[in-house]
Protein backbone atom coordinates (compact mmCIF):
# COMPACT_ATOMS: atom_id res chain seq x y z
CA UNK A 1 0.00 0.00 0.00
CA UNK A 2 1.13 3.49 -0.77
CA UNK A 3 2.07 5.83 2.01
CA UNK A 4 -0.01 9.03 1.97
CA UNK A 5 0.95 10.78 5.16
CA UNK A 6 3.89 10.41 7.50
CA UNK A 7 4.25 12.23 10.78
CA UNK A 8 7.65 12.11 12.45
CA UNK A 9 8.49 13.04 16.01
CA UNK A 10 5.77 15.69 16.19
CA UNK A 11 5.92 18.06 19.14
CA UNK A 12 3.57 20.85 20.03
CA UNK A 13 4.01 23.20 22.92
CA UNK A 14 1.64 25.95 24.07
CA UNK A 15 3.77 28.09 26.36
CA UNK A 16 4.85 25.83 29.23
CA UNK A 17 2.43 23.10 28.28
CA UNK A 18 3.72 20.38 26.00
CA UNK A 19 0.64 18.87 24.38
CA UNK A 20 2.35 16.54 21.91
CA UNK A 21 5.54 14.83 23.02
CA UNK A 22 6.81 13.15 19.91
CA UNK A 23 4.20 11.46 17.73
CA UNK A 24 5.05 9.11 14.87
CA UNK A 25 2.32 7.94 12.55
CA UNK A 26 2.31 6.65 9.01
CA UNK A 27 -0.99 6.68 7.17
CA UNK A 28 -1.37 4.49 4.11
CA UNK A 29 -3.75 4.95 1.25
CA UNK A 30 -7.32 3.95 2.07
CA UNK A 31 -6.75 3.60 5.79
CA UNK A 32 -9.20 4.94 8.35
CA UNK A 33 -7.24 5.77 11.46
CA UNK A 34 -9.27 6.50 14.55
CA UNK A 35 -7.60 8.58 17.22
CA UNK A 36 -8.94 8.06 20.73
CA UNK A 37 -8.03 9.69 24.01
CA UNK A 38 -9.36 11.74 26.91
CA UNK A 39 -9.75 15.47 26.58
CA UNK A 40 -6.36 17.09 26.87
CA UNK A 41 -4.60 14.01 25.51
CA UNK A 42 -3.59 15.98 22.43
CA UNK A 43 -5.68 14.21 19.82
CA UNK A 44 -7.27 17.35 18.34
CA UNK A 45 -3.92 19.11 18.39
CA UNK A 46 -2.38 16.21 16.51
CA UNK A 47 -5.04 16.51 13.82
CA UNK A 48 -4.64 20.27 13.62
CA UNK A 49 -0.88 19.95 13.22
CA UNK A 50 -1.32 17.67 10.21
CA UNK A 51 -2.77 20.48 8.09
CA UNK A 52 -0.92 23.18 10.02
CA UNK A 53 -3.93 24.86 11.55
CA UNK A 54 -1.53 24.73 14.48
CA UNK A 55 2.16 25.07 13.78
CA UNK A 56 4.09 22.14 15.23
CA UNK A 57 6.90 23.12 17.57
CA UNK A 58 9.09 20.37 16.20
CA UNK A 59 8.88 17.38 13.91
CA UNK A 60 8.17 16.67 10.29
CA UNK A 61 5.11 16.00 8.18
CA UNK A 62 5.36 14.29 4.79
CA UNK A 63 2.60 14.09 2.21
CA UNK A 64 3.21 11.44 -0.46
CA UNK A 65 6.75 11.18 0.85
CA UNK A 66 7.42 14.90 0.32
CA UNK A 67 8.46 16.98 3.31
CA UNK A 68 6.09 19.85 4.05
CA UNK A 69 8.11 23.02 4.51
CA UNK A 70 11.76 23.74 3.83
CA UNK A 71 14.62 22.10 5.68
CA UNK A 72 17.14 24.66 6.92
CA UNK A 73 19.93 23.69 9.27
CA UNK A 74 18.08 20.88 10.98
CA UNK A 75 14.98 22.99 11.32
CA UNK A 76 11.91 23.11 9.11
CA UNK A 77 10.47 26.47 8.11
CA UNK A 78 7.10 26.99 6.52
CA UNK A 79 5.93 29.47 3.93
CA UNK A 80 2.30 30.50 4.07
CA UNK A 81 1.89 29.85 0.36
CA UNK A 82 3.07 26.25 0.70
CA UNK A 83 0.79 25.68 3.66
CA UNK A 84 -2.22 26.97 1.70
CA UNK A 85 -1.37 24.59 -1.13
CA UNK A 86 -1.05 21.75 1.40
CA UNK A 87 -4.38 22.53 3.09
CA UNK A 88 -6.07 22.50 -0.30
CA UNK A 89 -5.03 18.81 -0.53
CA UNK A 90 -6.16 17.88 2.98
CA UNK A 91 -9.85 18.01 3.85
CA UNK A 92 -10.93 18.96 7.35
CA UNK A 93 -14.29 18.71 9.07
CA UNK A 94 -14.87 20.49 12.37
CA UNK A 95 -16.91 19.85 15.47
CA UNK A 96 -18.94 23.02 14.92
CA UNK A 97 -19.39 22.64 11.14
CA UNK A 98 -18.22 26.19 10.37
CA UNK A 99 -20.33 26.46 7.24
CA UNK A 100 -20.31 29.86 5.55
CA UNK A 101 -23.63 31.37 6.69
CA UNK A 102 -23.99 33.84 3.82
CA UNK A 103 -23.75 31.15 1.17
CA UNK A 104 -26.22 28.49 0.15
CA UNK A 105 -25.32 24.83 0.60
CA UNK A 106 -24.27 24.65 -3.06
CA UNK A 107 -22.15 27.81 -2.79
CA UNK A 108 -20.50 26.45 0.36
CA UNK A 109 -19.39 23.37 -1.54
CA UNK A 110 -18.35 25.33 -4.66
CA UNK A 111 -16.33 27.92 -2.75
CA UNK A 112 -13.06 26.00 -2.47
CA UNK A 113 -12.93 24.71 -6.04
CA UNK A 114 -13.81 28.15 -7.46
CA UNK A 115 -11.71 30.41 -5.22
CA UNK A 116 -8.75 28.15 -4.45
CA UNK A 117 -8.55 25.68 -7.35
CA UNK A 118 -9.78 28.30 -9.89
CA UNK A 119 -12.20 25.87 -11.48
CA UNK A 120 -14.92 27.21 -13.75
CA UNK A 121 -18.28 27.84 -12.07
CA UNK A 122 -20.16 25.36 -14.27
CA UNK A 123 -17.67 22.61 -13.57
CA UNK A 124 -17.63 23.44 -9.86
CA UNK A 125 -21.42 23.42 -9.72
CA UNK A 126 -21.63 19.97 -11.31
CA UNK A 127 -18.92 18.65 -8.98
CA UNK A 128 -20.67 20.16 -5.96
CA UNK A 129 -23.91 18.41 -6.84
CA UNK A 130 -22.00 15.12 -7.10
CA UNK A 131 -20.50 15.62 -3.63
CA UNK A 132 -23.85 16.64 -2.15
CA UNK A 133 -25.41 13.53 -3.64
CA UNK A 134 -22.66 11.50 -1.97
CA UNK A 135 -23.78 12.74 1.44
CA UNK A 136 -27.45 12.56 0.49
CA UNK A 137 -28.17 16.28 0.43
CA UNK A 138 -28.51 17.21 -3.23
CA UNK A 139 -32.08 18.34 -2.54
CA UNK A 140 -30.84 20.94 -0.04
CA UNK A 141 -28.48 22.65 -2.50
CA UNK A 142 -30.42 25.92 -2.54
CA UNK A 143 -30.93 26.18 1.22
CA UNK A 144 -28.93 28.38 3.55
CA UNK A 145 -27.10 26.58 6.39
CA UNK A 146 -29.33 28.21 9.02
CA UNK A 147 -32.23 26.13 7.70
CA UNK A 148 -30.49 22.77 8.16
CA UNK A 149 -30.30 20.41 11.11
CA UNK A 150 -26.95 19.80 12.78
CA UNK A 151 -26.51 16.47 11.04
CA UNK A 152 -27.28 18.00 7.66
CA UNK A 153 -24.85 20.85 8.32
CA UNK A 154 -22.11 18.39 9.14
CA UNK A 155 -22.76 16.39 5.97
CA UNK A 156 -22.56 19.62 3.95
CA UNK A 157 -19.24 20.33 5.67
CA UNK A 158 -18.06 16.87 4.58
CA UNK A 159 -19.18 17.56 1.00
CA UNK A 160 -17.38 20.92 1.10
CA UNK A 161 -14.14 19.17 2.07
CA UNK A 162 -14.66 16.41 -0.51
CA UNK A 163 -15.16 18.95 -3.30
CA UNK A 164 -11.43 19.71 -3.07
CA UNK A 165 -10.58 16.08 -4.02
CA UNK A 166 -8.42 15.76 -0.90
CA UNK A 167 -5.69 13.14 -0.53
CA UNK A 168 -6.70 12.64 3.08
CA UNK A 169 -9.61 13.77 5.25
CA UNK A 170 -9.37 14.92 8.87
CA UNK A 171 -12.40 14.63 11.13
CA UNK A 172 -12.15 16.57 14.40
CA UNK A 173 -14.85 15.30 16.78
CA UNK A 174 -17.44 15.88 14.10
CA UNK A 175 -20.34 14.31 16.00
CA UNK A 176 -19.64 15.79 19.44
CA UNK A 177 -21.89 18.82 18.95
CA UNK A 178 -24.80 16.83 17.54
CA UNK A 179 -27.99 15.55 19.10
CA UNK A 180 -27.59 11.79 19.66
CA UNK A 181 -30.31 11.18 17.09
CA UNK A 182 -28.32 12.96 14.39
CA UNK A 183 -24.99 11.27 15.05
CA UNK A 184 -25.91 8.22 12.98
CA UNK A 185 -26.44 9.98 9.67
CA UNK A 186 -23.02 11.63 9.89
CA UNK A 187 -21.25 8.42 10.89
CA UNK A 188 -22.98 6.63 8.04
CA UNK A 189 -21.65 9.18 5.55
CA UNK A 190 -18.20 8.71 7.01
CA UNK A 191 -18.40 4.93 6.84
CA UNK A 192 -19.44 5.18 3.19
CA UNK A 193 -16.41 7.35 2.50
CA UNK A 194 -14.16 4.91 4.26
CA UNK A 195 -15.58 2.01 2.25
CA UNK A 196 -15.05 3.97 -0.95
CA UNK A 197 -11.35 4.04 -0.10
CA UNK A 198 -10.91 7.56 1.27
CA UNK A 199 -7.90 7.94 3.55
CA UNK A 200 -9.16 9.28 6.84
CA UNK A 201 -7.87 10.44 10.20
CA UNK A 202 -10.74 10.53 12.67
CA UNK A 203 -10.72 11.99 16.17
CA UNK A 204 -13.85 10.77 17.88
CA UNK A 205 -15.45 9.42 21.03
CA UNK A 206 -17.60 6.99 19.05
CA UNK A 207 -16.07 3.66 20.02
CA UNK A 208 -18.56 1.79 17.85
CA UNK A 209 -17.37 3.70 14.82
CA UNK A 210 -13.75 2.99 15.74
CA UNK A 211 -14.53 -0.70 16.09
CA UNK A 212 -16.56 -1.17 12.91
CA UNK A 213 -14.97 1.32 10.53
CA UNK A 214 -11.44 1.95 11.75
CA UNK A 215 -8.58 0.07 10.13
CA UNK A 216 -6.33 1.16 12.97
CA UNK A 217 -6.85 2.77 16.35
CA UNK A 218 -4.42 5.11 18.08
CA UNK A 219 -4.85 5.78 21.77
CA UNK A 220 -3.26 9.06 22.83
CA UNK A 221 -2.43 9.70 26.46
CA UNK A 222 -0.50 12.68 27.78
CA UNK A 223 0.76 13.64 24.35
CA UNK A 224 2.13 10.27 23.28
CA UNK A 225 0.68 7.24 21.54
CA UNK A 226 0.12 4.78 24.36
CA UNK A 227 -1.39 2.01 22.34
CA UNK A 228 -2.18 1.28 18.72
CA UNK A 229 -3.33 -1.54 16.55
CA UNK A 230 -6.35 -3.15 14.97
CA UNK A 231 -9.59 -1.96 16.62
CA UNK A 232 -10.58 -5.53 17.46
CA UNK A 233 -7.36 -6.00 19.44
CA UNK A 234 -6.98 -2.58 21.01
CA UNK A 235 -10.62 -2.10 21.97
CA UNK A 236 -11.24 -5.64 23.13
CA UNK A 237 -7.91 -6.46 24.77
CA UNK A 238 -6.22 -3.22 25.82
CA UNK A 239 -2.74 -3.79 27.20
CA UNK A 240 -2.54 -0.67 29.34
CA UNK A 241 -4.52 0.09 32.47
CA UNK A 242 -4.98 3.68 31.30
CA UNK A 243 -6.65 2.51 28.09
CA UNK A 244 -8.88 0.09 30.00
CA UNK A 245 -10.05 2.91 32.28
CA UNK A 246 -10.77 5.04 29.24
CA UNK A 247 -12.85 2.30 27.63
CA UNK A 248 -14.70 1.58 30.88
CA UNK A 249 -15.55 5.25 31.23
CA UNK A 250 -17.14 5.17 27.81
CA UNK A 251 -19.32 2.17 28.47
CA UNK A 252 -20.37 2.81 32.08
CA UNK A 253 -24.06 3.09 31.36
CA UNK A 254 -24.46 0.78 28.40
CA UNK A 255 -27.76 -1.02 28.00
CA UNK A 256 -27.53 -4.70 28.96
CA UNK A 257 -27.11 -6.98 25.94
CA UNK B 1 -44.11 85.35 20.26
CA UNK B 2 -45.80 85.86 16.97
CA UNK B 3 -44.30 84.95 13.65
CA UNK B 4 -46.25 84.96 10.45
CA UNK B 5 -44.65 82.33 8.25
CA UNK B 6 -43.95 83.44 4.72
CA UNK B 7 -42.29 80.97 2.40
CA UNK B 8 -42.94 83.08 -0.70
CA UNK B 9 -39.42 84.52 -0.62
CA UNK B 10 -38.00 81.01 -0.37
CA UNK B 11 -39.94 79.87 -3.41
CA UNK B 12 -38.86 82.99 -5.27
CA UNK B 13 -35.25 82.09 -4.52
CA UNK B 14 -35.65 78.40 -5.24
CA UNK B 15 -33.01 78.35 -8.04
CA UNK B 16 -30.43 79.69 -5.56
CA UNK B 17 -31.35 77.03 -3.04
CA UNK B 18 -31.33 74.36 -5.74
CA UNK B 19 -27.72 75.16 -6.55
CA UNK B 20 -26.97 74.51 -2.88
CA UNK B 21 -28.87 71.22 -2.85
CA UNK B 22 -26.81 70.04 -5.81
CA UNK B 23 -23.65 71.12 -3.98
CA UNK B 24 -24.75 69.12 -0.94
CA UNK B 25 -25.42 66.07 -3.13
CA UNK B 26 -21.97 66.28 -4.72
CA UNK B 27 -20.05 66.60 -1.48
CA UNK B 28 -22.15 63.90 0.17
CA UNK B 29 -21.51 61.37 -2.59
CA UNK B 30 -17.79 62.10 -2.68
CA UNK B 31 -17.28 62.01 1.10
CA UNK B 32 -19.50 59.02 1.80
CA UNK B 33 -17.76 56.93 -0.88
CA UNK B 34 -14.27 58.00 0.17
CA UNK B 35 -15.12 57.74 3.85
CA UNK B 36 -16.72 54.30 3.83
CA UNK B 37 -14.35 52.75 1.27
CA UNK B 38 -11.26 54.27 2.89
CA UNK B 39 -12.61 53.23 6.28
CA UNK B 40 -12.71 49.62 5.08
CA UNK B 41 -9.04 49.78 4.16
CA UNK B 42 -8.07 51.44 7.44
CA UNK B 43 -10.29 49.04 9.38
CA UNK B 44 -8.61 46.00 7.82
CA UNK B 45 -5.18 47.51 8.51
CA UNK B 46 -6.29 48.17 12.07
CA UNK B 47 -7.29 44.50 12.39
CA UNK B 48 -4.07 43.21 10.82
CA UNK B 49 -1.50 41.73 13.17
CA UNK B 50 1.52 43.22 11.39
CA UNK B 51 2.62 46.35 13.34
CA UNK B 52 3.64 47.86 10.02
CA UNK B 53 -0.04 48.12 9.06
CA UNK B 54 -1.61 48.23 12.47
CA UNK B 55 0.22 51.19 13.99
CA UNK B 56 -0.27 53.77 11.22
CA UNK B 57 -3.93 52.78 11.01
CA UNK B 58 -4.32 53.17 14.72
CA UNK B 59 -2.61 56.56 14.76
CA UNK B 60 -4.82 57.71 11.90
CA UNK B 61 -7.98 56.65 13.70
CA UNK B 62 -6.96 58.31 16.95
CA UNK B 63 -6.09 61.62 15.29
CA UNK B 64 -9.19 61.97 13.16
CA UNK B 65 -11.66 60.51 15.62
CA UNK B 66 -10.57 62.74 18.46
CA UNK B 67 -10.58 66.09 16.69
CA UNK B 68 -13.73 67.97 15.58
CA UNK B 69 -14.64 67.80 11.90
CA UNK B 70 -15.35 71.52 11.84
CA UNK B 71 -11.83 72.22 13.04
CA UNK B 72 -10.41 69.79 10.47
CA UNK B 73 -12.21 71.57 7.63
CA UNK B 74 -11.04 74.96 8.79
CA UNK B 75 -7.53 73.63 9.32
CA UNK B 76 -7.33 72.14 5.83
CA UNK B 77 -8.59 75.41 4.36
CA UNK B 78 -6.47 77.91 6.26
CA UNK B 79 -3.48 76.09 7.78
CA UNK B 80 -2.71 73.29 5.33
CA UNK B 81 -1.97 75.60 2.30
CA UNK B 82 0.40 77.73 4.37
CA UNK B 83 2.23 74.68 5.77
CA UNK B 84 2.54 72.82 2.48
CA UNK B 85 2.17 75.40 -0.24
CA UNK B 86 -0.59 73.29 -1.79
CA UNK B 87 -3.69 75.22 -2.82
CA UNK B 88 -6.89 74.04 -1.18
CA UNK B 89 -10.29 75.24 -2.36
CA UNK B 90 -13.40 75.07 -0.14
CA UNK B 91 -14.57 71.84 -1.78
CA UNK B 92 -11.26 70.05 -1.19
CA UNK B 93 -11.00 71.29 2.39
CA UNK B 94 -14.50 70.05 3.16
CA UNK B 95 -13.92 66.72 1.40
CA UNK B 96 -10.69 66.15 3.31
CA UNK B 97 -12.21 67.03 6.68
CA UNK B 98 -15.39 65.04 6.30
CA UNK B 99 -14.03 61.97 4.55
CA UNK B 100 -10.98 61.54 6.79
CA UNK B 101 -13.22 61.80 9.83
CA UNK B 102 -15.64 59.31 8.30
CA UNK B 103 -12.81 56.95 7.46
CA UNK B 104 -11.67 56.99 11.08
CA UNK B 105 -15.13 56.27 12.47
CA UNK B 106 -16.12 53.67 9.89
CA UNK B 107 -12.73 51.95 10.26
CA UNK B 108 -13.66 51.18 13.85
CA UNK B 109 -17.07 49.94 12.75
CA UNK B 110 -15.54 47.58 10.18
CA UNK B 111 -12.94 46.39 12.68
CA UNK B 112 -15.66 45.59 15.22
CA UNK B 113 -17.53 43.69 12.49
CA UNK B 114 -14.46 41.69 11.49
CA UNK B 115 -13.68 40.89 15.13
CA UNK B 116 -17.23 39.64 15.65
CA UNK B 117 -16.70 36.81 13.15
CA UNK B 118 -16.26 33.43 14.84
CA UNK B 119 -12.70 32.00 14.64
CA UNK B 120 -14.28 28.89 13.09
CA UNK B 121 -15.02 30.84 9.92
CA UNK B 122 -11.36 31.72 9.51
CA UNK B 123 -10.45 28.09 10.15
CA UNK B 124 -12.96 26.83 7.61
CA UNK B 125 -11.54 29.14 4.96
CA UNK B 126 -8.02 28.11 5.87
CA UNK B 127 -8.93 24.42 5.81
CA UNK B 128 -9.98 24.55 2.15
CA UNK B 129 -6.69 26.19 1.28
CA UNK B 130 -7.73 29.83 1.23
CA UNK B 131 -5.17 32.53 1.92
CA UNK B 132 -5.75 35.19 4.57
CA UNK B 133 -6.93 37.63 1.91
CA UNK B 134 -9.24 35.16 0.21
CA UNK B 135 -10.83 34.27 3.53
CA UNK B 136 -11.16 37.94 4.42
CA UNK B 137 -12.76 38.87 1.10
CA UNK B 138 -14.97 35.84 0.50
CA UNK B 139 -15.94 34.70 4.00
CA UNK B 140 -15.30 37.28 6.71
CA UNK B 141 -16.09 40.64 5.13
CA UNK B 142 -19.47 39.76 3.58
CA UNK B 143 -20.80 38.61 6.95
CA UNK B 144 -19.03 41.34 8.93
CA UNK B 145 -20.38 44.12 6.73
CA UNK B 146 -23.88 42.70 6.90
CA UNK B 147 -23.61 42.74 10.68
CA UNK B 148 -22.46 46.34 10.90
CA UNK B 149 -24.77 47.67 8.23
CA UNK B 150 -26.99 49.54 10.73
CA UNK B 151 -23.92 51.27 12.15
CA UNK B 152 -22.68 52.12 8.66
CA UNK B 153 -26.10 53.51 7.76
CA UNK B 154 -25.85 55.73 10.81
CA UNK B 155 -22.47 56.95 9.59
CA UNK B 156 -23.91 57.67 6.14
CA UNK B 157 -26.70 59.76 7.66
CA UNK B 158 -24.15 61.57 9.76
CA UNK B 159 -22.02 62.30 6.69
CA UNK B 160 -25.01 63.72 4.86
CA UNK B 161 -25.70 66.12 7.68
CA UNK B 162 -22.02 66.91 8.23
CA UNK B 163 -21.96 68.31 4.69
CA UNK B 164 -23.49 71.51 6.10
CA UNK B 165 -20.19 72.10 7.90
CA UNK B 166 -18.66 72.82 4.49
CA UNK B 167 -20.50 76.17 4.61
CA UNK B 168 -17.88 77.38 7.09
CA UNK B 169 -15.37 77.70 4.24
CA UNK B 170 -18.11 79.02 1.90
CA UNK B 171 -18.49 75.86 -0.14
CA UNK B 172 -21.75 76.24 -2.08
CA UNK B 173 -24.15 73.82 -0.45
CA UNK B 174 -27.68 74.02 0.97
CA UNK B 175 -26.94 75.77 4.26
CA UNK B 176 -24.58 78.22 2.58
CA UNK B 177 -27.27 79.17 0.03
CA UNK B 178 -29.95 79.41 2.71
CA UNK B 179 -27.76 81.84 4.61
CA UNK B 180 -27.41 83.90 1.43
CA UNK B 181 -31.18 83.98 0.96
CA UNK B 182 -31.73 84.80 4.62
CA UNK B 183 -29.28 87.71 4.49
CA UNK B 184 -30.83 89.19 1.37
CA UNK B 185 -34.48 88.68 2.27
CA UNK B 186 -34.36 88.98 6.07
CA UNK B 187 -36.15 85.62 6.43
CA UNK B 188 -33.76 83.44 8.47
CA UNK B 189 -36.60 81.54 10.12
CA UNK B 190 -38.06 80.33 6.84
CA UNK B 191 -34.64 79.83 5.25
CA UNK B 192 -33.20 77.61 7.95
CA UNK B 193 -36.50 75.78 8.47
CA UNK B 194 -36.42 74.98 4.77
CA UNK B 195 -32.89 73.59 5.09
CA UNK B 196 -34.01 71.30 7.91
CA UNK B 197 -37.03 70.20 5.87
CA UNK B 198 -34.93 69.46 2.80
CA UNK B 199 -32.60 67.26 4.83
CA UNK B 200 -35.48 65.42 6.45
CA UNK B 201 -37.34 64.89 3.19
CA UNK B 202 -34.24 63.41 1.58
CA UNK B 203 -33.03 61.33 4.51
CA UNK B 204 -36.23 59.80 5.76
CA UNK B 205 -37.02 57.74 2.62
CA UNK B 206 -33.35 56.76 2.28
CA UNK B 207 -33.33 55.41 5.83
CA UNK B 208 -36.51 53.45 5.13
CA UNK B 209 -34.71 52.00 2.11
CA UNK B 210 -31.83 50.81 4.26
CA UNK B 211 -34.27 48.93 6.49
CA UNK B 212 -35.48 47.10 3.40
CA UNK B 213 -31.87 46.34 2.45
CA UNK B 214 -31.17 44.93 5.92
CA UNK B 215 -34.22 42.67 5.61
CA UNK B 216 -33.12 41.42 2.21
CA UNK B 217 -29.62 40.64 3.50
CA UNK B 218 -31.07 38.83 6.48
CA UNK B 219 -32.66 36.15 4.33
CA UNK B 220 -29.75 33.75 4.88
CA UNK B 221 -30.11 33.89 8.69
Amino acid sequence: MAEILRIENLHKRFGDLEVLKGIDVTVESGETIVVLGSSGSGKSTLLRCVNFMEMPTDGRVYLHGELIGTERGGHVTYRERDLCALRARIGMVFQHFNLFPHMTVLQNVMEGPVTVLKRGREQARDDAVVQLTRVGLADKAAEYPARLSGGQKQRVAIARALAMDPDVMLFDEVTSALDPELVGEVLKSMRKLSEEGMTMLVVTHELGFAYHVGSRVLFLDGGTILEQGKPQDVLKNPRHLRMREFLDGHSLFRLPE
Amino acid sequence: MQHSWDFATILANWPTLWVGVKGTAVIFVVTVVLGLAGGLVVGMARYARTPFLNWPARAFVEVFRNTPVLVQIIWFYYAFPILTGIDVDPFLAAVLGISLNTMAFSAEIYRAGIQSIEPGQWEAGKAIGMTYHQTMRRIVLPVAIKRVLPALTNRGIEVFKMSTLASVVAYVETLNQAKLIADLNFNPIESYTTVALIFFVVLWPVVQGTYVLERVLRRSD
